[in-house]
């Protein structure tokens, strides 16, 4: 097996899945012959050819809406957003008609459609391009949210993505693209939509996460863990809809939580999972519910992104606080 | 001083070598932008006008400090041809205290509203109905104000562009769609993201005249905007610029440049540099020499030098800033 980048995984995955499957179509804004602003889609018009792997003008609401007709024909579009920051302008395509058409239509359409954004902090973008809008789509009856946080991940959760008949949001962490490798099997795997994994065994706190905080999560667990401090690791995967079971079983468990994003503080995906473990296992609890996450201000510039983003050694202080609480 | 470059805007041999000093600021400012983001002392991502210096130099001297512009990603020639100070604009890209945005926008998102600079914008298309925006002002205040709205020719697929022309024409408004045509988009040639040979010709679907210019051709990009800015501030309504150029670096960092030949960058390089033409042109018509065109470019590269001087002594923003001016208070 060899050791790939999560930027390979992903363009693994989407060569496989237009292998697999005729009606896999990928488009959006330079992702044909220039294959991207990461490469993610490096060599696939070439090898699938230009009906399969082709480049939109820029009009973002465009590319929204042809996914949308495409899959009510019988096609599984995985067109591409270049950055999620422009995710405003297809914003009714997603919001307002994608994940509504199923309900509307009562089931006698699919809707096959899987849209890929870059996003994240941690790499010098600029605001908008690295925002963390995850909790906008989130809020979104109708469609899936996935954030990988590995390599292994990222191909199991995009096939799955482009295999499931429900509109998917699949947002990639720019920082996690290149920054390590893992083994990644050649061929094609799943891994289940909606179902979050235990990425570390731990007995005194969880840690619910996910996206490039679960490997800051990992970090501070790991230095934990020296001080007898046992921390549990739970990388959501999905954050939209969310997987209830896994998290609560952890908290039941341990009975310290610390939830971990990158995202800003208000409202957001970090909020619902403490909503629910506020509502469903509060009699568990030994200690409030704690939260780390990016200060409610907007994404700032340049260097200035290392105060602001959260790390493992503010999550690691937090942890400290929900055990000794 | 005389008037030896006939033009429609009345422009003196006086102020064609102020235009060229500023095209020469646009070249040598980019220029250095591109050796410090190579050396890693400026984060994010740049867009350069290099070659692009006729259409913002040329159409920007005609504004007063009163009317506006709107600018792109690719925004440094509009700025700089606005009268922002290079000083500033550096800093900003360092993310320094000093920077136009006391460093907190970065190189797309350089403003200046005291000199009528209403901003660059990182989404392509923004800019826009921001522009149709400040003009409705204009005329609803009855000010004497045009407002020159720039993009590139990839961001006339974008929504907002239809809709901003169709808003600024109804309703007749003072604001000029400067597109800079320089013929891609990131990767995409506009050939094959239009089907229309001009792209001036949108400007019908609107009921607006639209026009096609040479944009590395100085005194065509001077006439062209001198007649759309006249038009707008006697209550005539809109014009649609299409300016032909060609942006000589990459995209933005590391682009392989994969969809064009090194032989059509070449043939640009060579045949339609705008500085280099507009020398030629200031020489023949005897308002210029080689040596004063020499020295010009040595007084605008310690000016660049000095900017690079004055960011680098900025102070980064405090950590509080950061919690700052998100709301009133
Ligand atoms: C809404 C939106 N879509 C995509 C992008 C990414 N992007 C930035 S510039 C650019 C190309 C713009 O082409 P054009 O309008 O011709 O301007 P040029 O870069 O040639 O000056 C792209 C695709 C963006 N910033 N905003
Ligand atoms: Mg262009």
């Amino acid at each position: 097996m060899a050791q790939k980048t999560m930027i390979q995984a992903i363009t693994e995955a989407l060569a496989t899945e237009l292998k697999n499957d005729e009606n896999v179509v990928v488009f959006g804004e330079d992702v044909g012959n220039n294959g991207g602003v990461f490469r993610a889609t490096e060599g696939l018009q070439a090898e699938f050819g230009e009906d399969r792997v082709f480049d939109t003008p820029l009009a973002e609401s465009g590319i929204g809406g042809l996914a949308i007709g495409l899959a009510l024909e019988g096609y599984r579009p995985v067109p591409e957003i270049q950055f999620f920051g422009f995710v405003f302008e297809v914003m009714d395509s997603i919001v307002g008609q994608a994940a509504r058409t199923r309900y509307r239509m009562s089931s006698t359409r699919n809707l096959p459609i899987t849209i890929r954004a870059p996003f994240g902090g941690g790499v010098h973008t600029p605001e908008l391009h690295s925002d963390n809008l995850e909790g906008l789509m989130a809020q979104s009856p109708g469609i899936k949210v996935v954030i990988p946080s590995n390599p292994y991940d990222a191909k199991g959760l995009l096939i799955s993505a482009i295999r499931d008949n429900d509109p998917v949001i699949f947002l990639e962490h720019m920082k996690l693209y290149r920054s390590f490798r893992e083994e990644v099997p050649e061929e094609a795997y799943t891994i289940p939509l909606g179902k979050a994994a235990v990425a570390k065994e731990g007995t005194d706190v969880s840690i619910i996460t996910y996206g490039a905080m679960v490997r800051e999560s990992l970090k501070a667990a790991e230095n934990l863990e020296k001080e007898g401090i046992s921390v549990e690791v739970i990388d959501l995967r999905t954050v939209a809809p969310l997987d209830i079971e896994t998290i609560i079983a952890s908290v039941e468990k341990t009975g310290r939580v610390v939830v971990v994003q990158e995202a800003q503080r208000q409202a957001g995906v970090g909020a619902a999972v403490m909503a629910e473990i506020s509502e469903r296992a509060v009699l568990s609890l030994e200690a409030p519910i704690m939260r780390v996450a990016a200060p409610d201000t907007v994404f700032p510039f340049g260097q200035a992104e290392n105060i602001w983003l959260p790390n493992a050694t503010d999550i690691e202080a937090k942890v400290k606080e929900a055990y000794n609480f | 001083m005389g008037q030896s470059i006939q033009n429609k805007a009345g422009l003196t041999d006086q102020d064609f070598l102020n235009i060229y000093q500023k095209m020469w600021d646009i070249r040598l400012f980019d220029e250095k932008v591109e050796t410090l983001f190579l050396a890693g002392k400026i984060h994010g991502t740049t867009h350069l006008s290099i070659g692009q210096e006729a259409t913002a130099a040329g159409s920007g001297y005609l504004l007063r400090p009163t009317d506006w512009i709107t600018s792109t990603h690719r925004g440094h020639g509009h700025s700089i041809a606005k009268n922002t100070e290079m000083n500033q604009m550096m800093a900003e890209l360092f993310g320094r205290e000093n920077g136009t945005n006391n460093g907190k926008g970065g190189s797309m998102h350089i403003a200046d509203l005291d000199k009528g600079n209403l901003g660059s914008n990182g989404i392509v298309g923004a800019g826009y109905p921001i522009a149709v925006g400040a003009a409705l002002s204009s005329q609803m205040q009855g000010k004497d104000q045009v407002t020159i709205c720039y993009a590139g020719d990839g961001s006339t697929n974008e929504g907002s562009f239809h809709e901003a022309l169709n808003l600024a024409s109804i309703w007749q408004l003072p604001v000029v769609f400067f597109i800079e045509n320089n013929q891609y988009g990131m990767s995409s040639s506009i050939k094959e993201m239009v089907n229309i040979p001009h792209l001036s010709e949108r400007g019908a679907a609107y009921g607006i005249e639209g026009v096609t210019i040479d944009g590395n051709d100085i005194v065509a990009v001077v006439d062209a905007t001198y007649q759309a800015i006249e038009k707008a501030k006697k209550g005539r309504g809109p014009t649609l610029i299409e300016a032909k150029t060609y942006r000589f670096k990459g995209h933005s960092k590391s682009d392989q440049r994969i969809y064009r030949t090194r032989e059509e960058e070449l043939h640009w390089e060579t045949n339609h540099d705008p500085l280099q033409l507009t020398e030629k042109l200031l020489i023949q018509a005897g308002i210029l020499t080689k040596e004063a065109s020499q020295q010009i470019e040595a007084n605008r590269k310690e000016a660049v030098e000095q900017a690079v001087i004055f960011a680098e002594a900025g102070t980064l923003p405090a950590a509080s800033a950061l919690y700052e001016n998100v709301y009133v208070d």
